[in-house]
C-alpha cells in the first residue's frame, strides 16, 4: 500500500521516538510575548495597538498589510510594552510588538463568525484571512490567497500534508493521534469551497496508527481518501507529496493550482477548524522540543510569541550544553544562535544536538560519485550546480537546471566528502531570483 | 549553559559514509583479487603491492607538504590507486617498476590537476600505460610456473587452445590481480552490497563488448571464445574497479551507460584490430577522456520538466 513515492530521497535518523508517545501539553508562558510583524510570507502586517494599552487574549494587534499577508493576535492579555525591532529565529532583527502578560489570560470575544452552514464561499476564505492562518508547515504563505486560486472549479484535489518527513518533529503526528475528528473537519472545511475535489489525507507509512485512525474517521466521507506514502525524506515537499499522491509534477515556475492541487499542512488545517467552527483567531501551535541535548523531549500547545528559552527551561534544560540549537528540524531547520526569540506561526520544533555534525568534519574535494544526484528528488546534478555555484558561473547554473533545485538537504546530507551544496546552490538561486525581481 | 552555539545552513545531519570509509571500502573489495595474486604468483606480488602502494601514499604526502597544502592521504585515495597500479603489474616486475608508475600516476594525473576528484583519467591505469610505452619488454613479460609464458589472450590470437575453466578460476598467467574472475567478482559484489558502485558501467561495458566480439572477432557466438575473451586481460578488473572510478566516469545516469558502451566498442577494437592481444587500459584511459563530453550529452531533464521521476 505504499506506492506512492517519488524517485530519489534520503533516509536520516528520523529521531521520532524521542517524543512521538508523549501527549500534548498545555504551556503556561510567563512574562513578555514577542509577536513579530512577519510570520508570513508577503507584506508586514500593520500594528493596530499602541503601547501602554491593554490587550486581551486573542486580541487583534496587528492587520494585515496588503492581500498576500496575515493578521496576528496576542495571545494572552497583558499591556503593550513596546513596538521595536527583535530577533527572530531565522537571526533577522523584525519589527515586533511585544506585550507584557499578566497572567490573566483574559479572552476577547470570538471572532465575527457565521455558522458554516449559512456561509458563502468567499465568507469562509474571509473568516480564514480574519483569523490570520498561514502555512504551518514552515512556509508561511498566506492560506486565504493559497484558497483563492483564478478558477476554483480546476482545482480537483485538497491535499493535506500529513507526512511529517522531517526529521525529530511529532508536532503533526500528536495533532492526528490525539484530534483526528478536527482535522477532517478542517479538510471538510476547505472542500466545500472546491466542488470539484477530492481531499487526500497523505501519510507516511511510518504513522499506521495515524493512518488507522484517519481511515475509520473517513469511512463514510466519500469525498475524502487516506494514503500511505512511503517514508522517506522529503515525501512532505509540496512538489514531491503532490507527485507522489496525484503523479502530476510540477517545475518551481508552476504552483500547485496549476497542477489543481492545494496542499495545507495538518496544524493549519485544524486551525481552519478552529477559525470557522469555534471562532477563534490563530494564537496557538504545536512544538516539538527535541534531540539529545533536551532532558525531557516534550510536545507542546504554546502560545505565539513565547520565547525558545521559556520552553526549553519547561523540558528540564540541556542534559549537557548543546552545540547547536535549530528552530525547526535538522533537514530545513534554522541553526540559532541565540534562545530569546519568539515562537511564531511557522516555528514547529526546537531541536538541540549535543554535536554538530556540520562542524565535525571540513567538507573536501568532489570525488564524483553522484550520490546527490542519485538522491536529488528535483533530478538535478548538486554537485554540478554547487561547482557553477561557487563560480558564479549564471549561464551553466540555469543550463543544469539550478532553479528547480527545492533546497531540501538531500545532496548535503548525502555527500561523502560533506560538501556544503546546498547552501551554495541556494545562495545562487537567492542572488538570481533577487536579481530577476530587479 | 554555553551560549556559544554553532551556526551553519540546514541540513544539520549529515549521513555516514564519507570519503575515506568508501575508500577503505574499495581497498577491502580488492582484497580477494590481491589475495590470489600473492598466493598464486607468490612473494613478488607482494612486494608489489606493498611498494606500490606506499609509493603512491608518500608522492602524495611528500608533494602536499612541497606545495603547502593540507594533507590527504588519510582519504585511502592514494592507496586505492597505489593498489589498482600493483594490480596491473605482471607478477615478476622489478620493484622499481611501480615506483615510476606511481609516482607518475600521483604527480601527473592526481595532484597536478587538482587532487582528488579532480584528474581527468585514472590515475593508476595512466601509470600502467605509461610504463607499459617505456617500458614494453618488462609490462608485457608474463613469467609464470618458471617459464616466459603467454597470456591467454595471447594464446587466443595465436590459435592455439585455453582451459576456459582455468581462467576463470585464474589459475593463468596475467598481471598480479587480473587473473580470477572468480576473486574480483567476490570483491564486486562487496562494492555492490554496500552501494559503492551500481551495474550501469559494468553492465553496459560487458554487454557490449561481448555483442562487438561475437560479431566481428570473426569466431561467432563460440560461447568457449566469449567466454575466454571475457574471462582474460583485465576486462573484469577494469569493467568493475577502474571504469567505476568516481572521479572519471559521468555522474549522470544515463551518461554512465553510454560510457560503458563506448568502453565496450573501444575494447573490442584494441582487442580484435590492435597489435596487442590487450585493449583495458588504452580503452578505460581513452574514453575517460570522453567523459566530460558524454556528460554534457545526457544531462537529465528536471522534475516538473519531462524528468523520469
Amino acid at each position: 500500500m505504499s506506492g506512492f513515492t517519488f524517485k530519489g530521497g534520503i533516509h536520516p535518523y528520523e529521531g521520532k521516538e524521542l517524543t512521538k508517545d508523549k501527549p500534548i501539553k498545555r504551556f503556561v508562558p510567563e512574562g513578555d510575548m514577542v509577536y513579530p510583524l512577519s510570520q508570513h510570507i508577503g507584506a508586514p502586517a500593520k500594528p493596530v495597538v499602541q503601547k501602554g494599552e491593554r490587550v486581551l487574549s486573542g486580541q487583534l494587534i496587528a492587520e494585515a498589510g496588503g492581500f498576500v499577508s496575515s493578521n496576528i493576535y496576542s495571545s494572552v492579555s497583558g499591556t503593550v510594552k513596546s513596538i521595536a525591532k527583535h530577533r527572530v529565529a531565522t537571526g533577522d532583527m523584525v519589527e515586533s510588538i511585544t506585550i507584557e502578560g499578566d497572567g490573566l489570560f483574559e479572552t476577547a470575544p470570538p471572532l465575527p463568525v457565521g455558522e458554516i452552514a449559512e456561509m458563502s464561499k468567499q465568507e469562509v476564505i474571509d473568516a480564514i484571512k480574519l483569523a490570520g492562518i498561514v502555512g504551518m508547515g514552515g512556509a508561511g504563505f498566506p492560506t486565504h490567497v493559497k484558497l483563492s486560486p483564478k478558477d476554483p472549479s480546476k482545482i480537483y484535489y485538497c491535499i493535506v500534508n500529513c507526512s511529517e518527513c522531517e526529521p525529530y518533529l511529532t508536532s503533526d503526528y500528536r495533532r492526528m493521534i490525539e484530534e483526528p475528528d478536527k482535522l477532517v473537519a478542517g479538510l471538510k472545511i476547505i472542500l466545500c469551497l472546491f466542488e470539484n475535489a477530492e481531499g487526500i489525507l497523505a501519510v507516511e507509512d511510518n504513522k499506521p496508527d495515524c493512518i488507522r485512525k484517519l481511515k475509520e474517521l473517513t469511512l463514510d466521507e466519500k469525498r475524502i481518501s487516506v494514503k500511505a506514502l512511503k517514508t522517506k525524506y522529503p515525501q512532505g515537499a509540496e512538489r514531491q507529496l503532490i507527485y507522489a499522491t496525484t503523479r502530476r509534477a510540477i517545475n518551481s515556475s508552476m504552483l500547485p493550482a496549476d497542477a489543481g492541487c492545494i496542499v495545507n499542512n495538518v496544524d493549519t488545517v485544524v486551525s481552519i477548524y478552529h477559525a470557522i467552527i469555534e471562532k477563534r483567531p490563530l494564537t496557538e501551535r504545536i512544538v516539538t522540543v527535541s534531540g539529545d541535548a533536551v532532558r525531557e523531549p516534550q510536545n507542546y500547545l504554546v502560545p505565539l510569541g513565547t520565547s525558545y528559552r521559556q520552553l526549553i527551561e519547561a523540558s528540564g534544560g540541556f542534559v549537557s550544553p548543546p552545540e547547536k540549537i535549530i528552530s525547526g528540524g535538522p533537514m530545513m531547520g534554522f541553526a540559532m544562535f541565540d534562545l530569546d526569540v519568539p515562537i511564531i506561526k511557522t516555528s514547529s520544533a526546537i531541536t538541540c544536538f549535543t554535536k554538530d555534525e556540520v562542524a565535525a568534519r571540513k567538507p573536501s574535494n568532489c570525488i564524483n560519485c553522484g550520490r546527490c544526484a542519485e538522491v536529488c528528488p528535483g533530478r538535478v546534478i548538486p554537485a554540478r550546480l554547487a561547482d557553477f555555484a561557487e563560480n558564479r558561473d549564471e549561464e551553466k547554473f540555469l543550463l543544469y537546471n539550478g532553479m528547480e533545485c527545492c533546497e531540501c538537504g538531500c545532496c548535503s546530507y548525502v555527500c561523502p566528502a560533506k560538501r556544503q551544496l546546498t547552501q551554495s546552490i541556494k545562495t545562487m538561486r537567492k542572488q538570481m531570483l533577487a536579481k530577476k525581481k530587479k | 549553559m554555553n551560549e556559544l552555539l554553532n551556526v551553519s545552513a540546514g541540513p544539520h545531519v549529515r549521513s555516514k559514509y564519507s570519503t575515506d570509509k568508501i575508500m577503505g571500502l574499495v581497498l577491502l573489495s580488492l582484497m580477494p583479487a590481491a589475495g590470489y595474486g600473492i598466493y598464486h604468483f607468490g612473494v613478488n606480488a607482494a612486494i608489489l603491492i606493498v611498494v606500490s602502494v606506499l609509493t603512491c601514499v608518500l608522492t602524495e604526502l611528500i608533494y602536499e607538504l612541497v606545495m603547502k597544502q593540507d594533507i590527504t592521504i588519510s582519504d585511502l585515495s592514494a592507496a586505492v590507486t597505489g593498489l589498482l597500479l600493483a594490480l596491473n603489474m605482471p607478477p615478476t616486475a622489478a620493484w622499481w617498476l611501480p615506483v615510476i608508475g606511481g609516482v607518475f600516476a600521483i604527480v601527473f594525473v592526481k595532484m597536478l590537476f587538482g587532487g582528488l576528484g579532480q584528474n581527468f583519467m585514472n590515475p593508476a591505469l595512466a601509470g600502467r600505460c605509461f610504463l607499459v610505452i617505456c617500458f614494453a619488454a618488462r609490462m608485457t613479460d608474463f613469467n609464470y610456473d618458471g617459464m616466459t609464458s603467454a597470456t591467454p589472450l595471447m594464446m587466443i590470437r595465436t590459435g592455439s587452445s585455453v582451459n576456459v575453466r582455468d581462467m576463470v578460476f585464474g589459475n593463468i598467467a596475467g598481471t598480479v590481480g587480473e587473473t580470477s574472475v572468480i576473486a574480483i567478482v567476490a570483491g564486486a559484489c562487496i562494492m555492490l552490497a554496500f552501494g559503492i558502485i551500481d551495474l550501469k558501467v559494468p553492465a553496459s561495458y560487458i554487454i557490449t563488448f561481448v555483442i562487438f566480439m561475437g560479431l566481428f572477432a570473426g569466431r561467432g557466438w563460440d560461447v568457449n571464445y566469449l567466454t575466454a575473451q571475457l574471462a582474460g586481460g583485465g576486462l573484469m578488473l577494469g569493467a568493475f574497479f577502474m571504469a567505476t572510478d568516481y572521479a572519471t566516469c559521468p555522474i549522470t545516469d544515463r551518461g554512465k551507460i553510454f560510457y560503458g558502451i563506448c568502453l565496450g566498442l573501444m575494447t573490442g577494437i584494441f582487442r580484435c584490430f590492435s597489435s596487442s592481444a590487450e585493449g583495458v587500459s588504452f580503452a578505460i584511459v581513452f574514453c575517460n577522456l570522453l567523459v566530460p563530453l558524454i556528460e554534457k550529452l545526457t544531462l537529465p531533464k528536471c522534475f516538473g520538466k519531462g524528468g523520469e521521476v
